[in-house]
Parts: C-alpha cells; structure tokens; sequence
C-alpha cells in the first residue's frame, strides 16, 4: 500500500490585495475580484524564493512523518520559479533537511503540475523496492508580468509530500494522467515572464484534460462522484476550480476545504497540492480525496486518496489555514520592491 | 434584376479552437452546395470574402485555397472590403451571374480569427482603418464608435440604455440560432456594467472576435426552379464608399455610405423602406446598429434610439433587425459576417427560421459596413 507518510505546507506571509493592483493599472477592481475570484494574492518576502518555501513545506512534512530524514531516497522539486536554471532546488532542500547524501534527486518543471509529476516518479520507485520513503515538492514564486491578467493572481507558496509504504496516513489508491502538446502557456528560457494563450487557456486547455484525468481515474478505479467526500482541482483562479465541479457533478462543499485560491492566488506549482494538504488538515479517516492537478502545454494528474485512522495520531501542527490566516499586507509599492521589480 | 439563392451553408460561429480556416471554410461550402442539391462540378465559379487571412492565419490566397479543397478548377476570386468583405463578395457574385458569364456560382466568407491573441487581433482589424491619421495615433475600432456614440448622445440625446437596448435584443434573437456564439439573455444593467472598452461602450456593447464560415450558392433567376420550389431572389444590390479616416467625414453620425448603398439598392429593387419586413444591419457595436436603422431609413436621423424603446425592431415589431443575433451575439468572423446575413435572410423568407421566425416576411435587407463606414454593401431579398 502506497501513501502519504507525511505532508507539510508553507505559504510566504504577505498579501496583496486585487485593489491595490488594479489602482496601479486604473483598472476596475470590483469587475477583477468577480471574474477571477479572487481577493487577495501571497507574495513572498525579499529573501524568500522556491528553495526557501520548499524547505519550509518539507520540514513540516518531516515532522508530521516522524521519520529519519536520512531514510528519504528521492527528492524532486516541482517549480516553474527554480532559483537556478542549471542547479538543483531539490539538493538544497535535501541538505537543509538533514537528508544526508544517499538520495536521488532532481528539479522537475511541468507548468503547474509538475509537483504531482513527482509523487507519481516516487510512487513508482517507492513500487519497485528501489527507496523507503520519497519527497515530493510543489512550490513557486509565480511570475506575472506587471499590468497582465496574471499579476493579480500569480502568488507563492509550496507543498511537500513524504510518500512511503508504511505508517501512512492517507493512501493513494490509483493515479491517473493525460498529456497533450497544447499551448495555453508557456515562457521561453531566459524570458522574466510567462505568456498565455488568453481564453485558449479554458476549455481547450483547462477544462480538457481536468476532465480527461478525472474522468478517467474514476473510470479506472470504478468510483463515482458520490464515492468521494473532497475534491481538489488546480486553482489558476477561482473561476475555473468551480465550473469544472460543477461539470463533473461534485457539489461545492466537497471543493470549499480545499479552495484557498481567493484568499492567497495561484500559487502554480503549489497549487494542488496546498490544496490538497488544506483538505488532509481537515479530512476524517475513511474519507476519500480526489485531487487533479493540471499543468499548462498541457496534462493533468489525478489521484484518489484515501485517509487512514493514523491521520489522528500524526495531524499536522502547521496547518493549511494557519498560513492563509497568518499574514501582512504590502502597498504595491512594497510588492515591487519585495518582487525585485524596482 | 434578379438573382436567385438555392442554398446556403453554415458553420457554427464560435471559438473554433480546432478547426482551421481551411475546415470551415469546406464545412460551410459543402453544406451550401448540399442544400442547393447540386453538384461541386455545376458551379462556374467562386468569390470568398475574406478579411485578413493573411495576418490572423498567415494564410494569403484563400479563394484557390477553398476551389483546391473542394476539388474544383474554377475561377476562384477572393473579394476584400475589411468587415464587408463578405458582402462585395456577394455582389461580385450577383454580377457575374447577371452578366451571363456563369450560370451557379458560390458565394462564401470566412475568417479564422482566434488563432492569435487578441491584442493582434485588435491590431489587425484596425487595418480596416486609415492606419497612417487613425491606427498611428492609437485609435482602435472601439474607440472610434465611442467617438460616433458619444456625438450621437450629444447630438440627438441617445443614451447609454438605448445602445445596451441593442445588445439585449440582440442577445435574445441569438438564443434562438443554433449557429450564434452566444446564446445567453443578458440585461441592460449586465452591458452597462461590464468592463469597460471605451467609454461609453462597454464589453457588451462590442461584437466578439470569432471563427467561422458562410457559403450561399446564387443562380440565374431563370435556372432556380430546376433547384429548388423555394428560391430566394435578389433584388437590388448598392455598395457605396466614403473616407477611411472617420474625422475626414461630412459627420461623425451618419454613415453616408450606407446612406447611398440603400438608395441605390432600395432603387434597383422597385421598392421604398416601407416595404422591408426585415433586416439585418451591422452591429459591430451597439451604436452601430441604432445609426444603420437611421441611414437605411427605418427611422428619421436621431430617432434610432427610440426605435428600440418602441420595440419596433423586435421580432414581432414593425420591422425586425437582426433577427439572428447579429453580429453583437452570432458573432462576427469578418469575411464571413456579409454572408451569414444573407443566409439568415433566406432562411426568413423561405419561413424556415425556427422559434425567430419572422411572420410573413416578404422582403429583407442586409446591411454590411467596412471599417467605421468607409464601405457600405446593402442587398435587398424577395421571396
């Protein structure tokens, strides 16, 4: 049996609001916060970058495990915000967490799912008998380019996973993924900022493959809605997350443990996974997850997770909505500065 | 003069995020030449009105790129007036029937616009204006018809209701077209409180960028009935033009284009406005619509406003406009919008037009502008 051994998150404390935003821009606040859903964004502080956010969310997954961090064999980082192009966010988090040398790792990219990517990589080599415990890790500084729709929504924030076969408290029942090249968006090496395809990042992209992955996890497994008692899809705004239950038939009370993009943004590479964790924090045991990331360019990832009665024992201390509830805001003068845009 | 339509063909209009120009185009022709119940090989010839295939898709030589796929070597003449592309082409397909030069010939339109993003888009619309004392100083389609919307108010006191009157009628009609992009009621509170485009239109006052394709196949009058029981006639054709730049204009609140177009059109046909049953009219912006019912004579100068609080151009009111949406709600592929029109138009008088169906139309007009004005194609239809 293959699960979640411990999980941690970590969300930077400053906060933006959409008004500030848009009175940079002239823009109309009011018709933003109804359109995308969204009050307010994280932004990480001057010092704070993917690596810093990873370890943060690992330390807490580490603790909630309670596991010799020496016993982790992988550690994968998922991020579009690496701090380096050439040089591994996942070694800087294998050595601040005492994980000593005896572990493979690697920084994966895969728009906003490519922390999912990683659980499923340990998954599969925590199946072949090759490690005892895996990490995984979605976390980003998001980029948005100043004045663009995605200013008021790219935030920062990160999610870790301890996958492992023993002492789990929740288990991952079955995985599924579509992939296709679609591009909704993308950034070219060496460009500051991402580009998207406007509203060809809905249905063709989004919509599409949410709906693929899920559709065919629950296909896969032989599980239907009323099968679930949470979801969780990816939040590139609060607009999307909430057509696409409404789509697959799942009422808003299975998304709203889970939904945290109104009050902290999209946090990409995070995304699914905080709210994932925002959802474990409150989940019972017995109860069964449905989480699907998606990630641009474009595929999703689908998971069932079931909690098991450990999850009692082991609940994590820092909680989900601890760090949305723990913050400061910052004018947009300060977000600039903090940003390093000025 | 009289040339007959035996079929039409269209696609839906949409975001068409996978279908290229080429499969709309071909699903429109092939619809078109199925309805008239002919042949590809009976047609003599080919006009497609088509925009800006070459910016939007990269695509240059768009009538020999249709002829091609529908494996025809015929005359094939793309036909360019901006937004009223689709309406030359319609008339140049009248002419070469009426000179017995081609006996069938397809007439059709298409643009494939959603290919690139939108603030291009913008941009290359805005070739359909006078890119050197109009695009130079920043100017875009919207902000010019703000500029006749805002003389218009001054001038004759329309308001701001008025204009949102045009998109929720025009929303309405679209609820019931199967091809409309946009098939949802809206209020006149939901246009004057969406984002703002350029004041005093707003993003509901604006037609939508859209994918999608028309084809009608004309015929000599005298051939029609080996066709079809039903043919649709075109009576009278008039085209007008007038500056590109909107400031080198007689006024900024008529557009004497569309003026002259309709008195050449209602002239050639024998008949005066009194006798149009319906029309539909280019709005590409609400105002747009309110100014076209006033120069095609629907109304006096001025009181285009009043026509929609009086409901006149409802269905079931004096005189319908844009009964299939219009361009505000069935969207506006440019090339392809002069044709839909004329599509719709058939489908009226033929009574085939489901749940907005005019009741005993007998004769419809289509109004198709390029640019802010400098182009205005007027038809007129008769059973």
């Amino acid at each position: 049996m293959i699960g979640i051994v411990g999980y941690g998150g970590y969300i930077p404390r400053f906060r933006i609001r959409v008004e500030d935003i848009a009175a940079v821009w002239g823009a109309d606040a009011d018709s933003i916060k109804k359109g995308l859903n969204i009050e307010e964004k994280s932004v990480p502080s001057i010092d704070e970058d993917t690596a810093t956010i990873s370890v943060e969310a690992a330390l807490n997954a580490l603790k909630m495990a309670g596991i010799n961090p020496k016993e982790i064999g992988a550690i994968y980082v998922g991020s579009e915000s690496h701090p380096y192009a050439v040089k591994p966010t996942a070694t800087i988090v294998g050595e601040a967490i005492g994980a000593g040398i005896e572990f493979t790792a690697a920084d994966i990219e895969f728009a906003c799912k490519a922390g999912t990517a990683g659980i499923q990589m340990v998954m599969g080599l925590i199946k072949g008998g090759y490690i005892k415990y895996g990490l995984a890790i979605g976390s980003d500084t998001a980029q948005g380019k100043p004045g663009d729709a995605l200013e008021y929504t790219a935030a920062a924030g990160g999610a870790a996973y301890i996958i492992g076969s023993k002492d789990i408290i929740a288990e991952i029942e079955g995985t599924y993924s579509c992939s296709t090249d679609t591009p909704d968006f993308w950034r070219r090496d060496t460009a500051e900022y991402p580009s998207h395809g406007g509203r060809f990042t809905g249905i063709p992209a989004y919509f599409r493959h949410v709906i693929t992955a899920t559709g065919g996890l629950m296909h896969k497994l032989k599980l239907k809605q009323s099968d679930f008692d949470f979801v969780v899809f990816h939040m590139p705004n609060g607009k999307f997350p909430v057509r696409v239950a409404k789509m697959l038939g799942f009422d808003m009370e299975k998304v709203n443990p889970g939904f945290i993009i109104p009050k902290i943004g999209n946090t990409y590479s995070g995304s699914s996974l905080l709210g994932l964790a925002a959802t474990l924090d409150v989940a019972k045991p017995g109860q069964r997850i449905l989480v699907t990331s998606y990630g641009s360019g474009a595929g999703s990832d689908s998971f069932s997770i079931k909690v098991t009665d450990l999850i009692e024992k082991k609940r994590n201390t820092k909680k989900i909505q601890d760090y949305v509830k723990n913050k400061k805001y910052v004018s947009y003068g300060e977000y600039t500065r903090l940003r390093r845009t000025i | 003069m009289k040339v007959a339509i035996i079929g039409i063909g269209l696609t839906k209009f949409d975001e068409h995020w996978d279908k290229n120009l080429r499969e709309l185009a071909i699903e429109a022709g092939t619809k078109a030449i199925e309805d008239a119940g002919i042949r590809g090989r009976d047609l003599n010839a080919m006009y497609i009105g088509n925009m800006s295939a070459g910016r939007f898709i990269g695509q240059e030589h768009v009538a020999a790129l249709v002829s091609g796929e529908l494996g025809l070597s015929i005359p094939a003449v793309r036909v360019e007036g901006a937004c009223a592309s689709g309406g030359l082409a319609l008339r140049e397909g009248v002419f070469s029937i009426l000179s017995g030069q081609n006996d069938i010939v397809l007439v059709g339109g298409a643009e494939k616009m959603t290919d690139i993003m939108p603030d291009y888009v913008t941009t290359t619309l805005m070739g359909a204006a006078d890119q050197e004392w109009e695009a130079y100083y920043g100017l875009t389609f919207p902000s010019l018809y703000a500029m006749i919307a805002r003389r218009h108010m001054f001038e004759f006191g329309t308001t701001r209701e008025q204009m949102a009157k045009v998109a929720v009628k025009n929303h309405h009609n679209g609820c019931m077209n199967p091809i409309a992009q946009f098939q949802n009621e809206i209020t006149i509170k939901d246009v004057i409180n969406s984002t703002m485009v350029a004041d005093p239109l707003t993003l509901l006052d604006c037609s939508p960028i859209t994918d999608g394709a028309a084809a009608v196949i004309l015929c000599k009058a005298e051939l029609a009935k080996k066709y079809t029981d039903t043919p649709v006639y075109i009576i009278g054709t008039g085209q007008a033009s007038d500056t590109l730049a909107l400031h080198d204009r007689r006024s900024l609140t008529t557009l004497d284009a569309t003026v002259k177009a309709a008195q050449m059109a209602y002239k050639q046909a024998g008949i005066t406005v009194k006798d149009v049953s319906l029309a539909e009219v280019h709005d590409c912006f609400t105002i747009a619509e309110i100014v076209a019912t006033e120069d095609l004579g629907f109304c006096k100068k001025g009181d285009g406003g009043k026509l929609l609080d009086e409901g006149v151009t409802e269905i079931g009111g004096k005189i319908p406009v844009n009964t299939s949406g219009g361009l505000k709600a069935v969207g506006h592929p440019v090339g392809a919008t002069g044709i839909k029109q004329a599509a719709e138009i058939v489908m009226q008088l033929k009574g085939e037009a489901g749940k907005r169906q005019v009741k005993d139309a007998k004769i419809g007009l289509t109004h198709n502008v390029g640019g802010s004005g400098a182009t205005a194609v007027v038809h007129i239809f008769s059973r």
